[in-house]
């Protein structure tokens, strides 16, 4: 390879007027995000301070923000978590049974099922949630509480109304079902059809081929498409607001009536009747929910994309 | 070349080149299912009829059975496929339910107000029954039209400074912070724009442009991210081939990349829409609710679907029945119209790509 | 209208990346021009710098002189779409605009660039561009059809009407009839012929056959080696260079002794 050291900078093209405007606009547009990206965290900011600075006996709670928004915090990740761990493998499965069960004709419809799910609002989850799933988990609730009430988990006293923290993470998990599998479906699909067809034509059953070709090679994009799920699941709002029955402090307890609240969901229970430090309060809460967002996003950006890098798929 | 000299584990035997397989018929596998399938119907009824239960006894043992029945005749590997068959198979059955149960309830229970006056009147001086979301249906409609005429413009640009001119730094520093705004919780920003317009209004403010700017930062990374996709799709030929018949770029761009992309442009913002359409919370905290009806983005509250939905199931006021029922016909006119954006978005797709056949 | 090209002391970089070095060559107005030499020794880098396609990729350059009857296209304050603009190209794979029909296609020229030309005027030129890419009478009933419904090798003489429509005085053409059968590949030979009567043409192809039927000069391009820049070998007329080339490299390369 023949390099030169320096080359002298070539004189700048002429660009005509429309070019120029049209790549300055365009150009522009980008920035604006640079710029609105900044005034979010800026506004956040500057909105959250007085709630930072002010003393702890004036915060709702009385025992200052760290003890407020802990708890939230706490539930909010309680809640992302379990919708993860059962959306995961269900996702996982569905991703399977798409790309290489289900019947040729058959996929591309059930793929786009599934995706509609991921188009239905949040709220009417929510309705769903309390009127359809919260009452449907009661029996199973009453019973855990029977039986299962030594593990820390199902403590009890079971929730007469489903309004759980049970319930809402499995609502959650359904939301996040359809992202999850979005993605594993793309990368599963990816597979490179020469490794398939080299484990086929070793004699591997479906199964064995899946699991040495595809599996191995989709792994990091499931990762990824989980972590944007929990993305998803951290920032859900309304569907948790109107689900979960939230009294309580910090607690493991995931079949009872007081249970911690989201962050998200107490910004949008509490913000319309807040004024003064409340609001710089919830925003304070709402600035720590877009830190924990941000940092799972980027994990999960920087997963996908090593993956992009490693399997050498365009 | 490889096949026939691979040693054959368990139950294949080898014959000279050709490895046989002792098949289970596909009848058989099925029967064999049905039949675990039917004594955990039984075992649940013995045991207390519960449907739950019963479904969960019968694919359980329907698929032990298979397994089973598979293992003794087809050898180990042959029955692990068929049992991850079954797994996957189940479970992708199991998905189904909450979306059926969500559509079965949501209709349900919304069709009960889905009626003329639902549509023609507003919540204006009523108490108890009659009422509609006339003014919530408005305000959704121009709150989601400014949302995009904001968001399209700018979110197309992005794209196509992104694909067509970026470079270097600002085009990565761009593209990275597209998909950090991708992952901003929707009531965070609402609490941006919040914030923005307190700073100029005061803390007390409510206005239907408050909820655009908030559902334009959760529209313009959805518009950009999935525009960036198209516009890569348009091969650089065109592009080049445009070039060489003197063209400048811009007008490479607008009048031959953007019209090669449109459909798939298309797509994309229709789907950015139906995304932000039925967000409820940024217009919680920032567009507020009322009863009458207001048309003035720019002058205070504004009813929206999506927050009138909630507020009329979680504030019912006295006697619930007639907010809660008006609820539920909100939220079925939310996925009607979510619905209705997704087929729109299928059809142009399907209907405006550019036709390539011979 | 047709030009001459004289290019001095060309180098041709991508980046950092020296493809093509010091290549001094002129190509006569009026004639055909072929180019040929092995894979990756810089004759589409060569070519797309005749007319600064070159430089639409990120980082691509190159330091030297191309001269169109005195004029330096690289000079200062030359806009490279007018350069665009009287030196066409026609590409490898045919590539019509799928969003257009044949018509538009062939008025793409004038209408992507806002050119304000009458309708009868209009239809007169793509009647005139067709014809002249020998095209018309297969397509003279379905011209607001998509012109992507042809076939490859039509689609190949949709673009070199594409290209002489906007009347330049040079036409590159980069392995024009690679992608095409016997049958369409003699007909746009056929059609170069014709043209030379009022183009510059520089065609690339690595059909040796093809070079010597229609050209009068050809211009061996080779690597000097592994990871060398390619450079120009020898420039001859066409008859020369296929009986009794200067260089042994040439006549190894035509004779397939080549490596
Ligand atoms: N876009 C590019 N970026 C960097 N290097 C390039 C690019 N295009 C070509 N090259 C390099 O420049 C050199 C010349 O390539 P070029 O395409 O001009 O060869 P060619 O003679 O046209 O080959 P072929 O006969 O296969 O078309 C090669 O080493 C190639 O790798
Ligand atoms: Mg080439």
């Amino acid at each position: 390879m023949t390099t030169t050291s320096a080359p002298p900078e070539p004189p700048r093209p002429k660009r005509r007027v429309g070019d120029r405007i049209f790549a300055g606009s365009a150009t522009g547009a980008g920035i604006l995000i640079l710029v609105v990206l900044a005034g979010v965290a800026a506004f956040l900011v500057s909105e959250a301070w007085p709630a930072v600075t002010a003393p702890a006996g004036d915060i709702p709670g009385g025992d200052g923000l760290t003890a407020y928004i802990a708890p939230l915090i706490f539930g909010t990740l309680l809640a992302a978590v379990i919708a993860l761990v059962v959306a995961t493998p269900l996702a996982v499965a569905i991703a399977l049974y798409i790309t290489y069960y289900a019947p040729r004709r058959l996929a591309a419809g059930m793929g786009y099922v599934i995706d509609l799910l991921a188009a239905i609002p949040s709220v009417v989850y929510g309705f769903w949630g309390i009127a359809a799933l919260a009452p449907a988990m009661v029996p199973f609730y009453v019973w855990a509480e029977e039986h299962l009430s030594f593990i820390p988990l199902f403590a009890g006293p079971a929730s007469a109304t489903g309004r759980t923290m049970l319930t809402a993470g499995l609502m959650l998990g359904v939301m996040i079902l359809p992202i999850i599998s979005a993605i594993s479906r793309e990368v599963f699909s990816q597979a490179p059809a020469l490794h398939r067809e080299a484990a086929l034509a070793l004699g591997a059953t479906r199964w064995e081929m899946i699991k040495m070709a595809v599996l191995p090679y989709g792994k990091s994009g499931v990762i990824g498409g989980a972590m944007l799920g929990l993305g998803r699941a951290l920032g859900e709002t309304l569907a948790i607001a109107i689900v979960l029955s939230a009294s309580g402090g910090i607690t493991f307890n995931l079949i009872s009536n007081s249970n911690p609240s989201t962050i998200a969901a107490n910004i949008a229970l509490k913000f319309p009747e807040s004024t003064g430090l409340d609001v710089n309060t919830l925003i304070a809460s709402g600035l720590a929910l877009f830190v924990i967002t941000l940092a799972v996003n980027m994990l999960a950006r920087w997963v996908v994309n090593r993956r992009a890098d490693f399997s050498g798929a365009n | 070349m490889t096949t026939a000299t691979q040693p054959a584990p368990g139950g294949t035997e080898q014959q000279g080149l050709v490895e046989r397989h002792r098949q289970l018929p596909r009848f058989a596998l099925a029967g064999l299912f049905a039949v675990g399938a039917v004594v955990g119907v039984l075992a649940s009824v013995l045991t207390g009829f519960n449907l739950v239960l019963a479904v969960i006894y019968a694919v359980v043992l329907g698929t032990l059975s298979v397994y089973v029945a598979s293992r003794s005749v087809e050898g180990s590997r042959k029955a692990v496929d068929r049992l991850v068959t079954c797994v996957v198979t189940t479970a992708f059955a199991v998905a189904m339910v909450p979306l059926v149960s969500l559509i079965w309830t949501v209709l349900g229970r919304g069709l009960r107000r889905l009626d003329g006056e639902f549509f023609n009147s507003s919540m204006l001086g009523v108490v108890g029954e009659g009422g509609g979301a006339y003014h919530a249906i408005l305000g959704t409609l121009i709150i989601t039209g400014l949302t995009a005429l904001i968001s399209v413009p700018i979110g197309l640009l992005t794209a196509i400074y992104i694909v067509e001119y970026g470079t270097g730094r600002l085009k990565k520093a761009i593209t990275f912070l597209v998909d950090v705004m991708t992952g901003i919780p929707s009531i965070v920003a609402g609490l941006f724009a919040f914030a923005l317009f307190a700073i100029f209004f005061g803390p007390g403010v409510r206005l239907g442009i408050m909820g655009a700017t908030a559902l334009s930062v959760l529209m313009i990374p959805v518009v950009v991210r999935s525009s960036e996709e198209v516009l890569k799709l348009v091969p650089n030929e065109l592009r080049e081939a445009a070039y060489a018949l003197g063209v400048p770029k811009w007008r490479t761009i607008v009048k031959v990349v953007i019209p090669t992309a449109i459909a798939g442009l298309a797509t994309a913002v229709t789907l950015a829409i139906a995304r932000v359409i039925g967000e409820t919370a940024p217009l919680l905290i920032t567009v507020g609710i009322i009863n009458g009806t207001n048309l003035d983005p720019i002058d205070g509250r504004m009813a929206t679907l999506p927050v009138f939905a909630y507020y009329q199931l979680t504030q019912p006021g006295f006697p619930p029945e007639f907010a809660i029922d008006r609820a539920w016909t909100a939220a079925l006119i939310l996925i009607i119209l979510v619905m209705a954006l997704n087929v729109v978005a299928r059809l142009i797709s399907r209907f405006f790509a550019p036709k390539t056949g011979r | 209208m047709a030009k001459r090209i004289d290019v001095s002391d060309l180098d041709i970089y991508y980046g950092n990346f020296l493809a093509v070095q010091g290549v001094n060559i002129s190509i006569e107005p009026r004639s055909i021009t072929a180019l040929i030499g092995p894979s990756g020794c810089g004759k589409s880098t060569f070519l797309r710098s005749l007319n600064r396609m070159h430089e639409v990729i990120p980082g691509a350059r190159v330091e030297g002189k191309v001269v169109i009857d005195g004029q330096d296209l690289y000079g200062a304050d030359v806009d490279p779409v007018d350069v665009r603009r009287q030196i066409g190209m026609v590409f490898q794979r045919p590539n019509p605009f799928p969003t257009m029909s044949i018509y538009d296609n062939v008025a793409a020229g004038l209408r992507l660039n806002a050119k304000k030309v009458k309708k009868a005027e209009l239809d007169d030129l793509v009647e005139r561009s067709l014809k002249g890419a020998n095209l018309w009478t297969e397509v003279k009933d379905r011209l607001n059809r998509p012109g992507s419904g042809l076939s490859g090798g039509q689609q190949q003489r949709l673009c070199i009407a594409r290209a002489i429509a906007v009347e330049p005085e040079v036409l590159l053409m980069d392995e024009p009839c690679s992608a095409l059968d016997p049958i369409s590949t003699l007909a746009i030979e056929d059609l170069m012929t014709e043209l030379k009567e009022r183009f510059t043409i520089v065609i690339v192809t690595h059909n040796m056959q093809q070079a010597a039927r229609v050209s009068e000069s050809t211009g061996f391009f080779n690597l000097a080696g592994v990871g060398q820049p390619g450079r120009l070998v020898e420039f001859n007329p066409t008859e020369k260079i296929f009986s009794n080339p200067d260089e042994k490299a040439t006549e190894d390369y035509i004779s397939g002794r080549f490596g």
